[in-house]
């Protein structure tokens, strides 16, 4: 049986990607997957009792080796903010490429914890920041330095003794381009290194906690238990920063969704579905209930969502014991129908995420197509016709052509670049200043005004002759011909209009980062968590790979 | 030491800033970012072009022909991205001249990303100056200066047909030897080696 792909005016509408979960796909997992035998070494432990000072770890494999350094600070607690205006934070992090000499670590100690003010060199891959969880950190030092362990549900709570406010890579603040890394074989996998960089923090947290309890305490100290730093990740949270990367990578995006899309599509043409195989999916179904359970948010909108994640896992959980048939042929293709349509479109992508766990044949091979050389699919084919491209309007775009841009509701928002901060911001077209100055990031506004623009237009008029007049349009001329060869390349939503949840185009995003528990703090700002449940370095080796699932509670 | 990241959104920004549309300043971030990595100053120029931008008049070439003159200097910028639209029908043309360009080291990728559309290279002369565009691949050039070059008098492109380099009898003389490395087929070797056997025409 042949599964056609779904459909991308189905599945790239924002209120689906948002809805997006972590799967084997996920950048996390792939790179623990990568990395799991390397060896992994803390080569320096320098703090002093109130756990200030630097921390260098490493994972090294043959001749190459990554080392982050870790710079922990002293701030006070009103310098402590995660917001992208904040100059201080607990601590600052490069990874970088090979073994640090002194003198890199002396010019890293001055810039590093600077961020975005200081600057970085090709030697170093990614740089973030992080600041302590308030509601845990000291209690956990509090809890430790008195020979106690801290509770399990107090920390189930928040998931994270630190929560980074920014991780960066890809040439950012003169930190390495991607050019100069990506034919490396470990690094085949989008984010591959700041997933290292996120992981190592966490392992950094546990270090420093466990430090300082034993500074205060020498005699009486424990360490944090193993099973208790396992049920620990490392906390982020995004701004609208992350927003428009999705809108400015079309390939890219088009890549993430293809291998997702892809997988599901191999899954339902499965004809004899194992056993085993339904029952590790069972397995995973049930398990993730506690996590679920776990996910608070004050967010009215994330409540809605988590309920009915709830309440149609339940009826998917009946329905594998009741209606799934093994012995039938392509019962996942049935079970795919029946999901469509009796859940929601939380739960029916949080099952599309789920059933790959038995299937590294089928998701290993699609993570080698998530990257994408974006430089060369950039020149427009200045050979097609107007023809060409309006048909390319009318069979990938057409329901953003529906969109009238005349009416103020779909024209509402802006999107513009901060001075302050050179961070993406939305604000109201018909109430605040700086429309002037928008960003080219309304896409299916600019498609439409494109499509009244060719209609006068002859035919046989070919694209590099039509742009002579019309450079102003040539950002989605460009657009609309990767669209074409690439079906998930575009959000076939409205980025600008007044229903927009900024978040929703976060969490597709942070997905596919293998992000869980999604608290969003407002429209355009949430939390999440990072490697919460996941095998500690030193255990990467005997893991396995359903940890998402198995030991979070 | 900028990174090419870098190079590129802050070229792309400033060239929207200065007044180019954004799709034009995307193509920007992409050639200066390209001129920055075969080692030519091209971010310099930009600088230097955009600080009288705004403040000279500049001829914006909509058609370009075989022979382009103007009293007025042309905009590497708005000649280049022309170029870069129209070099399916400007190929034809065999050899094509600009008297009067301002900053034209700001026109060389437009030309360089052209000879990857046409899959030709092209032989780019900026006055004394000479570069060979390898499909945008690479650039050959007997100019190595980081200077600024604020005007070229005569720009000539040539489109240089596929050809090799070498003549029919130094490609025979090569095969010959390659030959050294094949096995002469026994009639054992015909009927089993290959797997067709030799009736495959049945």
């Amino acid at each position: 049986m042949k599964i056609q792909l779904r459909d991308p005016k189905e599945v790239m509408k924002l209120s689906r990607l948002g809805s997006f979960h972590q799967s084997k796909l996920s950048f996390l997992r792939s790179f623990l997957q990568e990395f799991k035998n390397w060896e992994y070494k803390r080569d320096l432990l320098d703090l002093d009792e109130n756990g200030f000072g630097i921390v260098i770890y490493s994972f090294k494999k043959k001749n190459r080796i990554y080392s982050l350094i870790c710079f922990a600070n002293k701030i006070s607690d009103q310098e402590r903010s995660d917001r992208v205006i904040a100059t201080k934070w607990d601590a600052a992090f490069t990874l970088f490429d090979g073994v640090p000499t002194k003198q890199d670590i002396e010019r890293l100690k001055q810039n590093v914890p600077k961020q975005e003010v200081g600057r970085l060199s090709f030697k170093e891959l990614t740089l973030s920041r992080a600041n302590k969880s308030v509601r845990i950190f000291d209690y956990v030092v509090e809890c430790l330095s008195n020979g106690n362990q801290p509770d399990n549900d107090k920390l189930a709570k928040v998931g994270y003794l630190y929560r980074t406010t920014a991780v960066y890579g890809s040439g950012k603040f003169g930190l390495a381009d991607r050019f100069r890394i990506k034919n490396r074989e470990e690094i085949y996998g989008p984010f591959r290194l700041e997933m290292m960089l996120v992981y190592l923090v966490r392992q950094f947290t546990f270090d420093q906690v466990n430090h300082i309890a034993k500074s205060k305490n020498p005699k009486k100290a424990v360490t944090l238990d193993p099973d208790i730093s396992r049920n620990l990740g490392i906390g982020n949270s995004t701004g609208l920063g992350m927003a428009p990367f999705i809108v400015n990578h079309p390939l890219l995006l088009n890549n993430w969704i293809m291998a997702r899309e892809t997988a599901l599509k191999q899954i339902r043409e499965i004809k004899e579905v194992k056993k085993k195989d339904v029952d590790l999916i069972i397995n995973c179904l049930q398990n993730s209930k506690k996590n679920i359970d776990n996910w608070t948010t004050e967010s009215e909108y994330q409540l809605l969502k988590i309920y009915n994640l709830k309440k149609d896992l339940d009826l998917l959980l009946q329905y594998f014991s009741t209606k799934f048939d093994c012995e039938k042929e392509f019962s996942y293709n049935e079970l795919y129908i029946w999901a469509k349509n009796n859940l929601g479109e939380e739960c029916l992508e949080f099952m599309v995420s789920v059933i790959m766990e038995p299937y590294e044949q089928i998701t290993n091979p699609l993570i080698r197509t998530m990257s994408a050389d974006e430089e060369k699919f950039f020149t427009i084919p200045i050979e097609k016709t107007i023809l060409d491209l309006k048909k390319v309007l009318e069979l990938k775009y057409s329901d953003i052509l529906k969109i009238d841009f005349k009416k103020k509701k779909n024209n509402q928002n802006f999107w513009f670049i901060s001075k302050n901060k050179e961070e993406p911001r939305l604000a109201n077209r018909f109430q605040d200043e700086g429309s002037d100055l928008e960003q080219p990031l309304a896409i299916a506004r600019d498609i439409c005004k494109l499509y009244e623009r060719i209609s006068n237009e002859k035919n046989s008029l070919k694209i590099g002759n039509f742009l002579m007049n019309n450079n102003d349009l040539r950002h989605v001329v460009r657009r609309a011909f990767i669209t074409e060869k690439f079906p998930y390349a575009e959000i076939q939503d409205n980025t600008i209009g007044s229903k927009l949840m900024p978040i929703d185009m976060l969490r597709l995003k942070l997905s596919f980062f293998g992000a869980i528990k999604f608290d969003p703090r407002s429209d355009k700002w949430l939390r999440i968590c990072m490697f919460q449940g996941a095998p500690l370095p030193t255990e990467l080796t005997t893991s396995d790979d359903h940890w998402v699932y198995n030991s979070i509670n | 030491m900028k990174s090419f990241s870098e190079i590129d959104t802050t070229v792309k920004r400033a060239s929207k800033s200065i007044g180019f549309e954004w799709g034009v300043a995307e193509e920007l971030g992409k050639n200066i970012r390209l001129l920055e990595m075969f080692g030519l100053a091209g971010l310099k120029n930009l600088n230097s072009y955009f600080k009288i931008y705004n403040q000279k008049q500049f001829q914006k070439i909509s058609l370009i022909s075989k022979i382009n003159t103007s009293t007025i200097a042309y905009c590497p910028i708005i000649s280049g991205t022309n170029f870069l639209d129209q070099v399916i029908n400007l190929e034809t043309m065999d050899e094509i001249n600009f008297e009067n360009m301002a900053f034209p080291l700001l026109f060389l990728p437009f030309v360089s990303r052209s000879t990857e559309i046409i899959g030709k290279r092209i032989f780019l002369n900026i006055d004394e100056k000479e570069f060979l565009l390898n499909f945008n691949q690479s650039i050959y050039s007997n100019y190595l200066s980081s200077d600024i070059i604020d005007s070229a008098k005569k720009i000539k492109i040539k489109f240089i047909e596929n050809k090799n380099t070498f003549e029919e009898n130094e490609w025979q003389e090569l095969y010959k030897l390659s030959e050294g490395t094949f096995v002469e087929e026994t009639d054992q070797l015909k009927n089993s080696a290959a797997g067709a056997g030799l009736t495959d025409n049945d």
